[in-house]
């Protein structure tokens, strides 16, 4: 199996952004005014942004952020993401609004892998795509199925993400894997990201 | 690379509670879907297939208290379980269990009833069907869309092909809820009446709900034609979150990817069986892929008015379908179609046919979010 390495990673959580183990931005504000400003450091024009539901926002944020470090974006990047609470936040918001007038514009963020489809229109990838959903993240089965995309010529490069948002709760990691002859990265390395503390 | 063989299947529709229904009712042309003026869904009419709740406990009752799960769990439930009692033998602790829901059951978010609010959850889905028939191995759930019931199968291909089993079981269901019926009613994208693929005059979806389950793994059956999986591919249209494209440029892409990696041109393809969802702009955009594909004489369906899109489940009913077209030399026929109402020429089949011979057969899918499926299937025997 082919070998692969972590190019470059963010993590966003509890208002904090956290790029390859420097944090670049803290706020300490709630959900809202944390993705108003974390928008506003990324310092871009992208009115879409402003119409996007929660979820998208933070898939948004973290994939720009790994994006500008590559000087050439393949349109072969593929996007392998995962959660526990799918679509729920805005699920949520969509049922609300049955009672009233049933809003398709809620509609359509009511499937976790639309943020697939907002990131693909930002940085114009045509690639393979799949949704996750998993109990807790699950390294494994990203780096298993992002080294058959590569080994299968399917992809060249694959973002990887736990992208998840429980009521007002983020929990984001993001990470760009590309093919690798020497440094390989393993399940535990990948963890060990997650799950340390940043400050 | 390993090849994914498809072997026993279930289908649990409207048109029945076994496969060999379902292909009864798709050979004489009988929908599973109904009108109905009011429904617990839509004030307004709407034509859905609906899978009757009470026929349904009390085929599940056999295995289980229907009081203790939701419909939909109880549909996907039945249809492993139908896999299951053909293979006594299965190794459950090593055997794969791959799950594909677009929306679960999210019916819950207006009332849990006696249930508690965790079911909400995709992944607790997958391990309610592990844990009621005792899988070893952590469930894989699948949510892309209307693409997703595919996407498990190739999902499966690559897992199997990581060396983490050699064989799983493939399950996708979907059921009719307020939240989906209206959310598709205020995109206007609901017909009242029985939906017409590819037709000029056709004007929407109709929703159904199913559930679907197949096993498959990296060896054939010993002395018998067995079909596989010999490519797939996924790609974006990165055009528009939910429309299709103008293009059909993702579509395309994935058809091109997923014969390049069977190894044939698209002359081989002998039949495609679409996604053809009734709305405008998808079988507009299907058309266009399709031609560019230099596809357009060969012959082709969508069930969709049969079963009506069923969501997480139609991309696995629909390959199920294909299966035993290839294994049976057979076509059915799309229904209600009648005049061409794509811009582009294609080979819509009216007719069932029963003496075509399916080396190849080509499934696609599109979803919202711009993604896009296509598997090329592939019979063989034992020594291909």
């Amino acid at each position: 199996m082919n070998n692969l390495s972590v190019d470059h990673w963010v993590r966003i959580k509890d208002g904090k952004i956290i790029v390859d183990g420097e944090v670049v931005f803290a706020s300490e504000a709630d959900i809202a005014s944390f993705l108003k400003a974390a928008f506003k450091f990324l310092n871009i024009k992208y009115p879409k942004f402003h119409k996007m539901d929660r979820l998208s926002k933070l898939g948004f944020i973290a994939s720009e952020i790994v994006m500008k470090e590559e000087a050439e974006i393949s349109e072969d990047t593929a996007l392998v993401f995962s959660n526990n609470s799918s679509s729920l936040a805005s699920d949520q918001n969509y049922q609300e609004s049955i009672k009233n007038f049933p809003s398709p514009s809620l509609f359509v963020y009511t499937l976790p892998n639309i943020v697939l489809g907002e990131i693909s229109i930002r940085f114009g990838l045509k690639s393979e795509n799949v949704f996750f959903i998993e109990d807790e993240f699950n390294a494994k089965l990203l780096i298993d199925y992002s080294a058959q995309l590569i080994e299968s010529a399917k992809a060249n490069k694959v973002l990887c993400a736990w992208l998840n948002l429980h009521n007002v709760e983020y929990d984001v990691f993001l990470w760009l894997s590309s093919e690798s002859h020497k440094k390989e990265i393993t399940e535990e390395q990948i963890r060990k990201i997650y799950d340390a503390d940043y400050d | 690379m390993k090849n994914l063989y498809l072997h026993e299947d279930c289908i649990i529709s409207p048109l029945g509670c076994t496969t060999s229904e379902n292909l009864k009712h798709l050979r004489s042309g009988t929908t599973g879907l109904q009108k109905f003026d009011k429904s617990e869904f839509l004030d307004t009419p709407i034509c859905a297939g609906v899978v009757n709740s009470e026929v349904l406990a009390e085929a599940f009752s056999a295995i289980g208290d229907p009081k203790a799960f939701t419909k939909l769990e109880q549909m996907m439930l039945l249809a492993v379980h139908q896999i299951l009692i053909k293979n006594p033998d299965l190794n459950r602790m090593e055997t794969g269990l791959i799950v594909s829901t677009t929306k679960g059951n999210v019916h819950l978010l207006e009332d849990l009833g006696v249930f508690k609010k965790e079911r909400l959850l995709l992944s607790n889905l997958g391990e309610i069907i592990k844990d009621f028939f005792g899988f070893g191995l952590k469930p894989i759930v699948v949510s892309n869309a209307c693409i997703s019931g595919g996407l498990a199968l190739a999902v499966a291909k690559k897992m199997i092909n990581a060396g983490k089993f050699n064989k799983a079981v493939v399950v996708g269901g979907d059921m009719l809820s307020k939240f989906i019926v209206t959310g598709f009613n205020s995109f206007q994208a609901l017909s009242e009446t029985a939906c017409k693929p590819f037709s000029k005059d056709r004007n929407g979806i109709n929703l159904g709900e199913a559930a679907a389950a197949m096993l498959v793994s990296d060896t054939p059956k010993k002395d018998s034609v067995t079909i596989s999986l010999a490519g797939d591919a996924s790609a974006n249209d990165a055009n528009h979150i939910s429309g299709p494209s103008r293009t059909g440029e993702g579509l395309f892409k994935s058809i091109q990817n997923s014969l390049k990696e069977a190894g044939i041109s698209s002359e081989a393809i002998k039949a495609v069986a679409t996604h053809g969802t009734a709305t405008l702009y998808n079988d507009e955009m299907e058309a266009i892929a399709i031609t560019r594909s230099d596809l357009g004489a060969t012959p082709l369906h969508s069930v969709k008015a049969y079963y009506g899109h069923t969501l997480g489940a139609s991309a696995l009913i629909e390959s199920i379908l294909c299966k035993h077209m290839m294994l049976n030399n057979e076509i059915y026929p799309s229904l209600h179609f009648n005049k061409l109402g794509v811009s582009k020429q294609i080979n819509v089949v009216t007719a069932y046919q029963n003496s075509i011979n399916l080396d190849y057969v080509l499934k696609t899918a599109s979803g919202f979010g711009g993604c896009n499926l296509a598997m090329v299937f592939k019979k063989g025997g034992e020594n291909e």
